[in-house]
């Protein structure tokens, strides 16, 4: 076997991290993706930037100021700490400095679906005295299916595949935040050429498998989308 | 025949701002009768579509009252939201839902329809439709005839007390909507249920309405009953090239041997061309105005079948084309419109009360 304990550990970790953001943040992303594809207010501008802003910056901010906004001395950590939690350097840390991370990927795909879907079929559902809770269960989350299937690729791929954030506010400990990059990091640094080389390769083979089978999804989504056809 | 007097009325009256954005105003008060067929005729951009959806609560007109048999849907300071008014819907486009099938369409409809309130059945509404065969495919695998279809018995299911129709007709190509039609004939005829029917084609209205009203810039220029309005000049049909009028009566004889039939109304009769009509059957046959002409004395030698005894009533000159004029003559009371030349008025000395051999070359059936 070319990977170690640790390896597998950090394999582990990272699944099951990523498994999680991917969760919440569907669950999380759905009435902002909900406000933002059907919102005609001025905030929407304001709000869309805000959603995408972890695409363009650097992981390190993010970590930085999440790391002192959930720190001892930070707003929310110090209300935290007074009831017993803190998040820096621990796996729940972890996951909501990736949600913030990986909010974009989610949101964006969601908001597209609902945005492509018109008001029509809704309008039409509210003719069959269908209240706008039963169309949203019924005719709206059905019909942005695709959507939420590329949200959840994206978002878990782009878990997978971070590496300064979880520095920044997740350091180094193992099984709690020693995710994949950090063990490739870690190995290149002892130089394990060898064991760096089969972490990477996986992470390669599964960027690859991720993003064709989100391409595969997206275009048989699209022959038979019916959307267009409404 | 519509009853005017009917305490169970749709009253409505909307006011929208004319905006540059939209590029019409609207400002309608209408009472209509909550029973037949009701027809809102006019050219796009009228406001007609607007009148609709604000009827349905899919559009806001912010100083507008609606009500339904003097259950209020808007008020001053009250809107009952879409979901809980008692109508159904029907889009230009089918708008199906398309990851159901059309069966789980209509199952859609049913799960939330009024029971208390069951006018038409299941079985009543897909052989009324005739979609038994297509019940269990996508909207994308349906032509857009079929799905058209499916929407309407979709939106029957909801048991509505009043159904609106907006242009279902008009995304089809002629083909269709000549396969359509029928359909939406024999829904008009059969069923309980008010339509409130919003066109631009005047053939579809003559069709299907017992009542019209047309819009204009979002404003009511015309209403009445279909047959009186149709055979009133003055009005914006009369200016029609195809100008028509309608006469009901009932069929009175058949005969096999020359596949004809006779339809009676008052004294007179009218020859047609035999369909699938019975014998009793109350028929409405469309005359248009440049099929008949008009003679001082019955021509025996003539081959049209068609001669009605009528009386000049009134005359109008086509302001499109100053050798044409439009005469209104009465057979008994039945208005019938002869669009004839002037140079024939002058010749024959027409005048309001002269009596006239109506003769007419072809009539449509319509139901």
């Amino acid at each position: 076997m070319l990977l170690s304990s640790d390896d597998v550990t950090a394999i582990w970790l990272t699944l099951k991290l990523a498994s999680l953001v991917t969760c919440l943040l569907i669950i999380v992303s759905t009435p902002i993706a909900w406000w933002l594809a059907r919102t005609q207010s001025w905030l929407k501008g304001p709000i869309n930037a805000i959603v995408a802003m972890p695409l363009i910056l650097p992981p390190t901010v993010l970590g930085f100021y999440l790391l002192l906004f959930l720190g001892p001395q930070g707003s929310l950590g110090k209300w935290l700490g007074n009831i017993g939690i803190s998040l820096p350097f621990s796996f729940e840390g972890l996951v909501i400095a990736s949600m913030v991370y990986s909010l974009p990927f989610v949101v964006q795909p969601i908001q597209n679906a609902f945005a492509a879907m018109g008001e029509r079929p809704l309008e039409a559902a509210a003719t069959l005295r269908s209240s706008p809770w039963d169309s949203f269960i019924h005719i709206a989350l059905p019909l942005a299916k695709p959507g939420y299937i590329s949200a959840a690729v994206l978002g878990f791929a782009h878990t997978v595949g971070e590496f300064g954030v979880v520095l920044m506010i997740g350091g180094n400990i193992s099984n709690e935040t020693r995710v994949i990059s950090i063990q490739i990091y870690d190995h290149v640094e002892a130089l394990e050429y060898g064991q760096a080389h089969t972490l990477s390769l996986l992470m390669i083979a599964f960027a690859f498998i991720a993003l064709a089978l989100l391409y595969s999804l997206q275009k048989r989504s699209k022959s038979t989308s019916l959307i267009g056809s409404l | 025949m519509v009853n005017r007097q009917s305490t169970n009325r749709l009253e409505v009256k909307l006011t929208k701002q004319y905006s540059e954005q939209s590029g019409f105003s609207l400002d309608v008060d209408l009472h209509i009768a909550h029973t037949g067929v009701t027809a809102l005729f006019g050219p796009s951009g009228s406001g007609k579509t607007t009148f609709l959806r604000c009827v349905a609560g899919l559009e806001r007109s912010p100083q507008g009252t609606i009500n339904l048999n003097n259950e209020i849907w808007q008020s001053r300071d009250f809107w009952l939201p879409t979901h809980q008014r008692p109508i159904g819907y029907v889009f230009q486009e089918a708008s199906l839902f398309p990851h159901l099938t059309a069966d789980e369409n209509l199952q859609f409809a049913i799960k939330r329809a009024n029971k208390s309130h069951a006018i038409i059945t299941y079985d009543e509404v897909i052989a009324l439709m005739n979609i038994e065969p297509i019940l269990s495919q996508y909207p994308q695998q349906l032509s857009g005839g079929e799905r058209q279809r499916v929407a309407i018995a979709r939106a029957l299911l909801i048991q509505p007390q009043l159904l609106l129709m907006d242009e279902p007709l008009a995304g089809l190509d002629d083909v269709l909507k000549q396969e359509i039609l029928p359909y939406l004939e024999q829904l008009c005829r059969r069923c309980r249920i008010p339509i409130l029917y919003v066109s631009h084609s005047l053939d579809e209205v003559i069709r299907l309405a017992d009542y019209m009203v047309v819009l204009n810039k979002g404003k009511v220029v015309e209403q009445g009953e279909t047959q009186n309005l149709l055979g009133t000049l003055g009005t914006s049909f009369s200016k029609y090239q195809d100008a028509s009028v309608l006469i009901s009566g009932t069929v009175e004889k058949q005969e096999s041997q020359w596949t004809l039939s006779w339809m009676n109304f008052g004294s007179q009769h009218i020859v047609f061309k035999q369909g699938n009509e019975q014998l009793g059957d109350t028929v409405r046959l469309r005359v248009q105005s440049k099929d008949v002409s008009l003679s001082l004395s019955k021509h025996n030698d003539s081959s049209i079948l068609n001669k009605l005894s009528v009386v000049v009533d009134d005359m109008e000159e086509d302001q499109q084309d100053p050798s044409m004029v439009m005469v209104r003559v009465l057979a008994e009371s039945t208005p019938i419109l002869a669009r004839i030349t002037s140079l024939s008025a002058h010749n024959l000395k027409l005048k309001k009360g002269q009596s006239l051999i109506a003769q007419i070359k072809s009539v449509a059936v319509l139901s």
